[in-house]
């Protein structure tokens, strides 16, 4: 008999990860992206004709706390109404005991993606800003997104700014983060979310309680260091394309240290806490987080009068000239 | 303040200011008056007009054009008149009036009010 060769093994491979999606309401396209427990694909929803994007778990991933994850992630979602959040449409069910979960496909691209090609300070404040206000909105509805990076965030076709992938995100009974916030139960009765002593989140970028296994006592603040992050790396982004490179400000310095600090206790209390001082360094005010010397706060009192100083300044170098002339 | 009033505001103030420093000119400075009248007029019209250019057209780059073109104007009509030695003041006139002008026109675009559009 014949040996198959690696690439029909591949594919045949392929065809058995596939899962099957049922009455055919769903066709499934190619794969558009994977997180840590689950495999993004596009597809069509036939009934209405349009795209979708349609996510399920990894073959192997099917434990039934796996599923009771994505099951859980699906009506996180569906709670969240916000438009930097990827409205879910459906949630399937496979033959295999695994569920799908269908949301609208988001044509864009990752946040790091769009600033490496240079992009305005400024701009990339307010890329930050938007992600801010949409994790602030979870944070009211009483959800953790716990997994807060770059390549978590995408940035869509007109600008709008989408966090993504709440597959570890957790529903709290508050979201008060003075408090210690606790799990809690689903009205489904699906398990509540990770256990004690599970390490959730992604090496690099989740806050230091999270990756000592409490990845729930610091609440909101836990959110809060991972923007902290992600602002960060906005900072670190390259500026336009010819524009000299300049270290970021030091006002805006303070805010990531503040925002991640290893303490919870030292951070900022809540994200629109965080967000008000990125407003404030933009509105040229006071950064809270920031202990400016005298020669910054007249730097930045001036800063958005440079022009006019600068003509005024012209017009008494014309005056002074045209009086030594005078004298002469 | 809204963009006009600014401008006239903007514009007395610096057509003064400017009229004022034609002390440090020796030889004018016993039409020290004269001057100042005519530098503070010149300067309210010029914000006047400046002021509402800026209420019409929302652009620092035209705005600071119109006030160039207007100080320069009005600075040279007023340079064109002879003190009464028959002397012209031609740049000591039309150099700072010029740039009286542009500082107008860059302040009415970027500190001036713009009026609230009215709704139904």
């Amino acid at each position: 008999m014949k040996t198959p060769d690696d690439a029909t093994v591949a594919r045949l491979q392929r065809i058995l990860d596939t899962p099957d999606l049922g009455d055919g309401r769903y066709e499934l396209g190619d794969r558009i992206g994977e997180g840590g427990m689950g495999v993004v694909h596009v597809g069509l929803d036939r009934r209405l004709d349009r795209e979708v994007a349609i996510k399920f778990l990894r073959p192997g991933a099917l434990a039934a706390s796996d599923v009771a994850r994505l099951r859980r992630e699906a009506l996180l979602l569906a709670r969240l109404e916000h438009p930097g959040i990827v409205p879910v449409h459906d949630l399937g069910e496979l033959p295999d005991g695994g569920v799908f979960l269908v949301m609208k496909r988001v044509r864009g691209r990752g946040l790091d993606e769009v600033v490496q090609v240079g992009v305005p300070l400024g701009e990339r404040l307010r890329l930050f800003l938007q992600l801010a206000d949409t994790i602030a909105f979870a944070h009211a509805a009483g959800v953790l997104h716990r997994d807060l990076k770059p390549a978590n965030v995408m940035v869509g076709t007109f600008g709008e700014v989408l966090a993504m992938d709440w597959g570890v995100a957790r529903v709290v009974a508050g979201s008060d983060a003075t408090t210690e916030v606790r799990p809690a139960a689903p009205a489904d009765g699906t398990p509540a979310g990770t256990s004690a002593g599970t390490v959730i989140g992604t090496p690099g970028w989740m806050a230091p309680e999270q990756a000592r296994g409490d990845a729930i006592s610091s609440g909101v603040r836990m959110d809060v260091f991972g923007l902290g992050r992600v602002l960060g790396m906005l900072l670190e982004a390259p500026g336009p394309p010819g524009a000299a490179a300049k270290a970021p400000p030091a006002a805006l310095r303070s805010i990531v240290h503040r925002a991640t600090a290893e303490a919870p206790g030292d951070r900022y209390s809540s994200v629109p806490e965080l967000a008000a001082d990125v407003r404030r360094f933009l509105d040229g005010e006071r950064v809270l987080a920031h202990h400016e010397t005298p020669a910054e706060r007249i730097r930045r009192v001036l800063a958005p009068h440079t022009i006019a100083i600068v003509l005024i300044g012209a017009y008494v170098l014309i005056r002074a000239l045209l009086f030594a002339i005078n004298r002469r | 303040m809204n963009k006009v009033m600014l401008g006239i505001v903007l514009g007395t103030v610096l057509g003064a200011l400017d009229g004022l420093s034609a002390w440090f000119t020796p030889e004018v400075r016993s039409m020290m008056t004269t001057i100042v009248i005519g530098s503070t007029a010149k300067g309210l019209v010029a914000g006047l007009l400046i002021g509402w250019f800026a209420r019409k057209v929302r652009s620092v780059p035209l705005g600071i054009l119109f006030g160039l073109l207007i100080g320069f104007v009005l600075a040279f009509i007023i340079a064109a008149m002879p003190d009464p030695t028959g002397k012209h003041y031609w740049f000591e006139i039309i150099l700072p009036g010029t740039l009286v002008g542009l500082i107008v026109g860059y302040a009415t675009q970027r500190y001036g009010k713009a009026p609230v559009p009215k709704t139904a």
